[in-house]
């Protein structure tokens, strides 16, 4: 330990500090609880300010009491105004952060008297941290905390894992669900408690917050979500260190995360909105495809099996193209063996067939089993129709299959694929 | 600008001329907190509450930038970019929430505390010379409002907050049905024309510029508490909408009296003082409000179960009475029969007073008042018992106790219906007399 | 003479102080698959509720093979509507079915291996094992349904509570939900389901108990679920009933 340097120091200890954050914030998001840490944040002046005021010293364990009794009173407030009055949860806490940090800012200014000795600085040190003061006592402390609080999660995950998804279900096999969510209140506060002095009051709120959401892009399960949010704390409090030099170092490191947010935010894969945004584009330049079979096939449908030469204009007409799309569909389609392209003309080759019966069998039957079967489970609706087949009772399909017959709108769809004359891509499938 | 701040000053600065630095600051006290008030009863009516925490720290950069682009703290441009910084905030929140999925409240704190973060940045890259102190920002200077540059005859402080406070007013008054109305159901009230989204973001533009209005003087944690606290104050006193806002207004006026009183008496922080006051309130509104208050429930307890324990005494000697027994119930035994204690002996001494029971001796017996009262109890528990047994099935020994607990609750109307659908009249499933 | 699997002895249950179940007093023999019917606020999943220690009750008491349901906890299995859930939670579907492992498993211990094996054994039986890893965002109604299901089987319990399991659900789900029911009662196990389709009772069920706000009857379907009973339940609530409950909130000392 005597061999680190303050910045290592402060590397460390914002390390930790963001890791901790991220794990103890994302029971919190997951909760509807992201607002708390903002809370507990300003609560805790008045108690450090008493602390102070008793104590006479700078002391960071001295002070981190009184701000956790603060804290704790604080949320003990917030939850009997809920249940005893019709202040509703959202003004409760705005009530308890604002008279509370009001009652911090009238004892700052007792202490901040000359007979009382605290300095001007107070505030500011409070509202925006001092990681540059970081003593090595204070890291041990970090330390304590960190390996307490992780310790705590470790052990207790299934049961915080079942009580922020299911409390109904969680009390009637007995668990003791308000303890198990109070117990998560206070491991929030303890490490918002914790690291006040080094971010200040707005940046702690915003550790708390910002890694949980943040790996939320990332992952669909817990325990790799709080691995993550831990990481992305720490990466923000490395990081925010070092490239914040000069600046103030709370804000610094709340920037870094927030760049992380971003980032992930646009380019996490499946749930970043670039993803997204590809995945629907994919999607909607399939259907257009499969639009241009289907009308291929229509246009083909009373000469077959003779494969029919379509002249452009006639499919122009068939169905509204923007015209600089359907050269493009059909530059694509004759690449991938569906069509022949020859001047002015186009047609289907086998393939082409194959593929465009099965498309429009299914779609057929998709059509006629909505006109039939009105009240559908509303799951259903957003199906792709190439999988009716496997949604549908065996019954349901056969009977619809039949009555398209009847009509003689069912497409034949061979049993076996006529070879292709070029390498396939990908023809029709998803992702 | 210059003629009507001139015509606007002539009569106030007459008026104001006399007086002293105290009644400055409590004038500005009073028009922040006010003009926070009527914005504020909106907030927590859509629970939005904590959005109003965000703006007052989001708009941090917005003043920075508004500092930058226009070389001053002129008020116009600090209006602006507050407002811009408002209007960036709830759609960056909605944005996030809507099309990332990332839930509402934690979507309202990714979006203040980076563009507060952002602030804290540009103020000390930008205005590290000036003597803007972010920390000012949070708690103000009330104390030296009177002092700053006078505008329009004010001082500046108290001009940006009374302006602030008209145009809150103006826009209250001209939409006031529209407010009302997406306060309470969003979706109604876009289907009638009013955009609910409209009325959102003018909302929050409101707040943001009624936020850095009063900046200057009171510093954001003082208007964080006024936004919220005088409007939940006044939810809690009365149920309907215009009395909340006329409510709230006083209730932020008597914060900034009080608060600056004992801000003096103590010798400290005045908008700090403040915001305890106004806290204070909010507490013994919390206890003694007469219809949501908790001591007011506690009373309205106690005076129940002492009409229960009453009732329940008189429908008892009732009961001894109708048996015919010759022995009559003493004191001790009526009382140990509905409980004992303090509450027994006081409706004991209760009925004694109201003369429905006389004591004789350490006897008890009915006065013919008494009787009556007993009989309309008696009459309501096997009302309600014969309902029990046959339209509702229940079997004959069950239906005692459910009776008993209900049979303080029933009323003339509800008897004269229970009578109305039962078919067995005058007797009770037991075999005993209904009494009239 | 049966066993008696579930008790109610005279229970009114209040919320916000405003009573919603009035006087119940009904007895569930083992091993029966037991209807609870009745029309929309009629009390049905208060009832649950309240059975299991989920609500509050004004007066009357609950027991299970006996005993008070918080001695019993491990012979119970719930299955909770689903809108109850965030199904955004970052959860799988073998996730969630492990939680009915977990009170099995006491305070701190992990599912291991045996739990796994339990979980995948009932996603296999109500026909999920397929999509054990998925996330529980991307399933169907029918699919989630069936989740819950698989949660309250790892349950390994001897009482079911099941509570709307087929509102919103497609006719497949519906009708692998009730083979698995009726395999359950088989086995001896006895079931309760609160159901919202009164066509369907006869054929599912062999109890019924008919509520609304009180008890109108319970009993066998044979001789319970008659047309008088059904009149009784679905003509309309009983305006006395919701004045008196009306006047209690109004009046009653805060509990």
């Amino acid at each position: 330990m005597t061999g680190l340097t303050l910045s290592d120091k402060v590397m460390i200890g914002t390390a930790l500090l963001g890791g901790m954050s991220g794990v103890v914030g994302s029971f919190a998001v997951l909760r509807g609880r992201s607002l708390v840490g903002d809370m507990l944040a300003h609560a805790a002046l008045p108690g450090v300010c008493l602390a102070f005021l008793l104590m006479g010293n700078r002391n960071l364990l001295g002070l981190s009491l009184g701000a956790l009794a603060s804290g704790l009173l604080a949320i003990g407030a917030v939850t009997l105004v809920v249940r005893w009055t019709r202040t509703k949860e959202d003004a409760a806490i705005g009530i308890v952060l604002s008279t509370f940090f009001g009652a911090g800012v009238v004892l700052l200014s007792i202490i901040q008297k000359p007979a009382i000795g605290g300095n001007k600085a107070g505030l500011n040190s409070y509202l925006f941290g001092e990681p540059g003061n970081m003593l090595t006592g204070d890291l041990v402390l970090l330390a304590v905390v960190a390996v307490f609080v992780l310790m705590a999660v470790s052990l207790l995950f299934k049961e915080f894992k079942l009580v922020c998804f299911d409390a109904d279900f969680a009390q009637s096999q007995g668990w003791p669900t308000l303890r198990l969510d109070l117990a998560m209140m206070a491991f929030l506060a303890v490490v918002t408690i914790v690291g006040l002095p080094i971010v200040g009051v707005i940046l702690m709120a915003a550790m708390i917050i910002l890694p949980a959401a943040t790996a939320r892009f990332w992952t669909n399960r817990l325990h790799v979500l709080l691995l993550l949010a831990g990481g992305f704390g720490m990466a923000a409090g490395i990081l925010g260190t070092k490239l914040g030099q000069g600046l103030p170092a709370g804000a610094s490191i709340v920037l870094t995360a927030a760049a992380i947010f971003t980032v992930s935010l646009l380019f996490a894969p499946r749930r970043g909105i670039v993803a997204r945004l590809l995945v629907e584009f994919r999607l909607r330049k399939r259907v257009v495809c499969e639009h241009l079979l289907r009308s291929l096939y229509e246009l083909s449908e009373s000469q077959l099996p003779q494969l029919p030469t379509l002249p452009l204009p006639r499919i122009r007409e068939y169905r509204y193209w923007q015209p600089w799309l359907l050269d493009r569909l059909l530059s694509q389609a004759a690449a991938k063996g569906l069509i022949l392209q020859v001047d002015q003309t186009v047609q289907l080759t086998p393939l082409g067939l194959h593929r465009a019966a099965e498309l429009t069998k299914a779609h057929r039957l998709w059509e006629m089993y909505l006109m039939q079967c009105a009240n559908i489970a509303p799951d259903h609706v957003d199906r792709d129709a190439d999988d009716m087949e496997h949604l549908l009772p065996e019954s349901l399909l056969l009977e619809l299959e039949q009555q398209l017959a009847d009509e003689g709108r069912l497409p034949r769809v061979q049993a076996d694929v006529p070879a292709s004359p070029h390498q396939l891509g990908s023809v029709g499938n998803r992702q | 600008m210059n003629t009507l701040s001139a015509i606007c000053a002539f009569p106030l600065l007459a008026l104001l001329d006399g007086l002293s630095v105290g009644a400055w600051i409590v004038l500005t006290g009073v028009a922040t907190n006010v003009a926070c008030a009527l914005v504020g009863c909106f907030l927590v009516l859509r629970r939005m509450s904590l959005m109003g925490d965000a703006i007052s720290h989001a708009v941090l950069p917005g003043l920075v930038v508004a500092f930058l682009l226009s070389g001053s703290m002129g008020i116009v441009p600090l209006f602006v970019g507050a407002a811009a910084v408002g209007l960036l905030t709830t759609f960056l929140t909605q944005t996030l929430h809507q099309y990332a999925r990332v839930p509402s409240d934690a979507s309202l704190g990714v979006v203040f505390t980076s563009l507060f973060a952002l602030g804290v940045v540009l103020v000390k890259k930008y205005m590290a010379g000036l003597h803007f102190d972010v920390a000012c920002v949070y708690e103000g200077a009330l104390e030296l409002a009177p002092f700053a540059q006078p505008v329009a005859g004010l001082p500046r402080p108290l001009f940006t907050t009374l302006l602030v406070l008209v145009v809150n007013l103006v826009v209250l008054v001209l939409l006031w049905k529209e407010l009302k109305l997406s306060a309470f159901d969003a979706s109604l009230a876009t289907t009638m024309g009013f955009s609910a989204t409209a009325m959102h973001y003018l909302l929050m533009a409101m707040v943001a510029v009624t936020t850095v209005a009063s900046f200057e003087a009171v510093g954001s944690i003082l208007v964080v508490a006024m936004l919220i606290v005088p409007a939940a104050t006044a939810h809690l006193l009365t149920d309907r909408l215009s009395v909340m806002v006329v409510l709230s207004a006083v209730v932020g006026v008597a914060a900034a009296v009080v608060g600056y009183e004992a801000a003096l008496f103590w010798d400290t922080n005045i908008a700090g003082m403040m915001t305890v006051a106004v806290g204070a309130i909010y507490g013994l509104t919390v206890l003694f409000s007469p219809r949501y208050g908790l001591i007011s429930a506690l009373i309205h307890n106690a005076r129940m179960s002492l009409r229960v324990l009453r009732e329940d005494l008189l429908a008892m000697l009732y009961r001894v009475e109708e048996l015919g027994s010759d022995k009559p119930l003493t004191a001790l035994a009526a009382r140990k029969a509905v409980g004992g204690g303090l509450l027994a002996r006081w409706g004991l001494a209760e009925l004694v007073r109201t003369r429905q029971i006389v004591r004789a001796g350490q006897q008890l017996r009915l006065t013919d008042q008494g009787r009556k009262a007993a009989r309309r109890l008696v009459r309501s528990h096997r009302l309600w018992e014969t309902y029990l047994v046959e339209q509702l099935g229940m079997p004959l020994d069950h239906v005692h106790e459910p009776a008993h607990r209900v049979e303080h609750f029933i009323d003339e109307r509800l008897r004269q219906e229970l009578e109305a659908q039962i078919e067995t009249q005058g007797q009770d499933p037991h075999g005993r007399e209904i009494p009239e | 003479m049966s066993t008696v699997a579930f008790e109610i002895h005279d229970m009114t249950v209040a919320y916000h102080r405003r009573p919603v179940l009035w006087d119940i007093d009904l007895e569930v023999p083992e091993g029966k698959l037991v209807g609870i019917v009745g029309p929309n606020g009629a009390g049905k999943t208060t009832l649950i509720k309240a059975a299991l220690g989920l609500l509050p009750l004004a007066s009357g008491k609950v027991e299970i093979y006996g005993k008070p349901y918080a001695e019993q906890r491990r012979l119970v299995g719930y299955v909770p509507q689903r809108e109850s859930v965030d199904w955004d939670f970052p959860v799988t579907v073998r996730d969630v079915v492990l939680m009915g492992t977990y009170g099995r498993l006491g305070w701190f211990r992990r599912p291991g291996r045996a739990e796994r094996e339990i979980a995948d054994h009932c996603l296999q039986q109500v026909g999920m094992a397929s999509l054990a890893k998925r996330q529980i965002r991307q399933l169907s109604g029918g699919q989630q349904q069936r989740v819950f299901l698989a949660r309250a089987l790892a349950q390994d319990a001897r009482l079911y509570f099941l509570d709307e399991p087929f509102s919103g659900v497609d006719a497949a789900t519906e009708a692998a939900i009730i083979e698995l029911l009726h395999t359950l009662r088989t086995s001896g196990k006895t079931v309760l389901v609160v159901h919202h389709d009164i066509q369907t009772v006869r054929e599912y069920f062999d109890h019924v108990i008919l509520l609304n706000m009180r008890l109108i009857a319970s009993g066998p379907v044979e001789t319970t679920f008659t047309s008088e009973n059904l009149h009784k339940t679905y003509g309309g609530r009983l305006t006395i009933l919701d004045e008196a409950a009306e006047a209690i909130r109004q009046r009653e000392p805060n509990p």
